[in-house]
């Protein structure tokens, strides 16, 4: 698996998300999902599921990568089943290189929801599934740039190798 | 009248128009600037969405046989829409002006799979918390949260509505995501025996659960005709495809538009021609184009597409359950369109009902599984695809070298043919609610709940932490700005 988007934006390949209800009744999910989202030919919006291509490439036992365009409701259900979960998204606001922080079930009010908060995602597994969801962490990758077309920028695979550095930290021992 | 106050720049205005620098219109996600009048009444609202920008650079000059997968990248909500669109136009480039029935019904089920996760998103998770909760209720409440508290049965449907919808365009393309199902000329696969009777398995329940969520928008509507019949609404022609013989038909047909008063204003029209009908204006405060037909100019051209411009523009339903609430729908409107904004999600729903009948269906035609995948012919160098996407008509139009190679790519996508509605929609939502100078909680309110109806690809391009804002800003007559008010 292509770890890399093409320099000029075009398509990269990525693997497929899950089979409906494989979170929990069809396979016995992996215990540490890490879930990157994002358009891969939206600049620096392709952090995410970077992020999980090069995860998906060191083949780490006991874990399972799934990307999407965005982050909806329905991926409250690939939750079921895990000790923990890694969210990975580009990020226009975090501190550069990457923060990398727990998160809680929370609502949020985004104006289109469109696409909502791994924080919203918790509450609605929460609210759907009646118990506490997974320990989760959310890891914001800092982006600068988003046009449609071009690769990420060179900031941004700076942050990626920092966060991807990172992550072989945290694995055994998660923490901030 | 909307076109009056849309065109500030007349001899005597002293309305001042408002320079929008590229910077701020890349940053502004959903941004929406009220100009007043020298009396302080609405004069104008600019809805300004950036997304689109550059949508045919990105295709152009790429082999056509890329082209279906690459533009799934344009939107994250309807990547399928595109796909199909895109490929249905480059079927005419290899020649294959009918794909085989194999092919024809597996785009379809791929795109009704498609129209009812959109559909189900779209009601369950963006809509329904301000419906049941009330506009003005609190903000942390209205949200698909707020609806799994106090409704978690209605949330899980939702949800598993739009799982059922990504699991067949899994099936039919291959991948959930960036998934390469249609190609120039047919597809490549179709559905095993096995797999079929395992989504027709859920098939029925969708249908149930379809059929429960038409009852809740319509009882909603019908006990509160007062807001819902009100709310943000406005007349306008409307246009869509349907089938040659009238029905409804969301993946192939003929265009078909209405006046305001529901008279036909052309039909039959093939859509490779839609370069004649429509004509893209450009507006110099907004990078979004504004199609109007050409035939009628630009003052009484502009139209609405989506859910409410095709239920109501079609003769029947060709599914029985969706057929019956569209009836209802009908009689509800009184013989004449429904304009209403709000009206909008009732229509989304009867189609979410058609598209969960339509899958079931399909699912139990043997061409489904048949082996004859793909077609061609004669080559030629321009192809259009329409398709009708959740959101509306989506135009994909294409001319390819003989290198193979893009030479012209033009969409229209569904939120631009709704651009001119949706701004008429938030300039009666602000004239309604505006008091005074100020932006309040109430006033922002309703623009969303506004906007939220056509369920415009405000965010489909970039969807990073912290992109997403709505801004909202009062600008007097003399260009002063008065308010702002942001939503993160």
């Amino acid at each position: 698996m292509s770890a890399v988007a093409k320099a000029d934006g075009a398509p990269a390949q990525r693997h497929d998300g899950p089979r409906p209800g494989s979170g929990s009744e069809a396979v016995v999910p992996a215990p540490l999902l890490v879930f990157g989202w994002g358009n891969p030919s939206r600049g620096d919006d392709a952090l995410g599921p970077l992020f999980v291509d090069a995860v998906e490439a060191m083949k780490l036992p006991a874990v399972e990568c799934l990307t999407d365009f965005q982050l909806q409701v329905e991926h409250a259900l690939d939750l079921r089943g895990r000790r923990r979960v890694l969210f990975v998204d580009a990020s226009s606001t975090a501190q550069p290189p990457f923060e990398l922080q727990p998160i809680a079930a929370a609502r949020d009010a985004s104006f289109t929801t469109h696409a909502v908060s791994p924080q919203s995602i918790l509450q609605v597994f929460e609210d759907i599934e009646g118990r506490p969801a997974p320990p989760c962490w959310l890891l914001a990758i800092r982006g600068e740039s988003w046009e449609l077309g071009t690769p990420p920028c060179a900031s941004a695979h700076a942050n990626l190798r920092a966060a991807l550095a990172a992550f072989t930290t945290w694995l055994p021992t998660p923490r901030l | 009248m909307n076109f009056e106050l849309e065109t500030a720049s007349v001899p005597g205005d002293t309305l001042r128009r408002v320079a929008i620098d590229p910077v701020s219109r890349v940053e502004g996600h959903g941004k929406v600037t009220i100009l007043l009048d020298e009396h302080n009444k609405v004069h104008q609202v600019r809805l300004h969405i950036v997304e689109f920008r550059g949508f045919e650079r990105f295709i152009q000059g790429r082999p056509y046989w890329e082209v279906p997968v690459m533009v799934q990248r344009l939107c994250g909500i309807c990547p399928v829409s595109h796909h199909l669109a895109a490929s249905k136009a480059l079927d005419l480039i290899v020649g294959a002006s009918r794909v085989t029935p194999t092919a024809d019904k597996m785009r379809r089920l791929m795109h009704y799979g498609q129209i009812l996760q959109s559909h189900a998103l779209h009601f369950f998770h963006l809509s329904s918390p301000d419906l049941l909760f009330g506009f003005d209720s609190e903000v942390g409440r209205r949200n698909i949260v707020g609806v799994a508290e106090k409704y978690p049965d209605i949330a899980r449907k939702g949800i598993l509505l739009r799982k059922y919808g990504q699991e067949v365009i899994r099936l039919t393309a291959g991948k959930r995501v960036h998934g390469t199902g249609a190609v120039p000329g047919g597809v490549n696969r179709s559905l095993t025996v096995d797999e079929r009777k395992e989504l027709l398995k859920d098939a029925y329940q969708m249908i149930s659960w379809s059929r429960d969520a038409v009852r809740i928008i319509k009882e909603l509507h019908q006990q509160n005709p007062a807001l819902y019949d009100h709310f943000g609404t406005f007349r306008s022609s409307f246009m869509g495809m349907v089938a040659p013989d009238g029905s409804l038909d969301l993946y192939h047909g003929v265009l078909r538009a209405r006046d305001a008063d529901g008279r036909i204003l052309f039909d039959q029209v093939d859509y490779q021609t839609y370069d004649r009908l429509i004509t893209e204006e450009v507006k110099p405060w907004s990078y979004m184009k504004f199609p109007y037909f050409t035939a009628m100019g630009p003052e009484n051209g502009w139209y609405k597409v989506g859910p409410l411009a095709r239920v109501q523009n079609c003769d029947s339903i060709p599914t029985p359950f969706a057929e019956h609430e569209r009836r209802e729908f009908v009689a509800y409107a009184g013989g004449k369109p429904l304009h209403a904004t709000l009206a909008y999600h009732w229509a989304r729903m009867i189609e979410m009902l058609f598209a969960a009948e339509t899958i079931k269906e399909l699912l139990q035609d043997d061409d489904l599984s048949g082996t004859e995948l793909m077609t061609s012919g004669e080559r030629r160098r321009e192809g259009v695809g329409v398709i009708e996407a959740p959101r509306g008509t989506l135009f994909h139009h294409y001319q390819v070298g003989d290198d193979d190679l893009v030479t012209m790519a033009n969409l229209i996508v569904s939120t631009t043919n709704n651009n001119q509605a949706m701004n008429s929609a938030v300039r009666e939502v602000a004239k309604q609610y505006l008091d005074g100078n100020e932006i309040t909680e109430g006033l922002l309110n309703h623009i969303e709940v506004a906007i939220r109806a056509y369920d415009p690809c405000l965010s489909c391009a970039t969807h990073a932490l912290g992109k997403m804002p709505l801004e909202v800003t009062l600008i007097d007559a003399e260009g002063a700005e008065l308010d702002r008010k942001f939503k993160a």
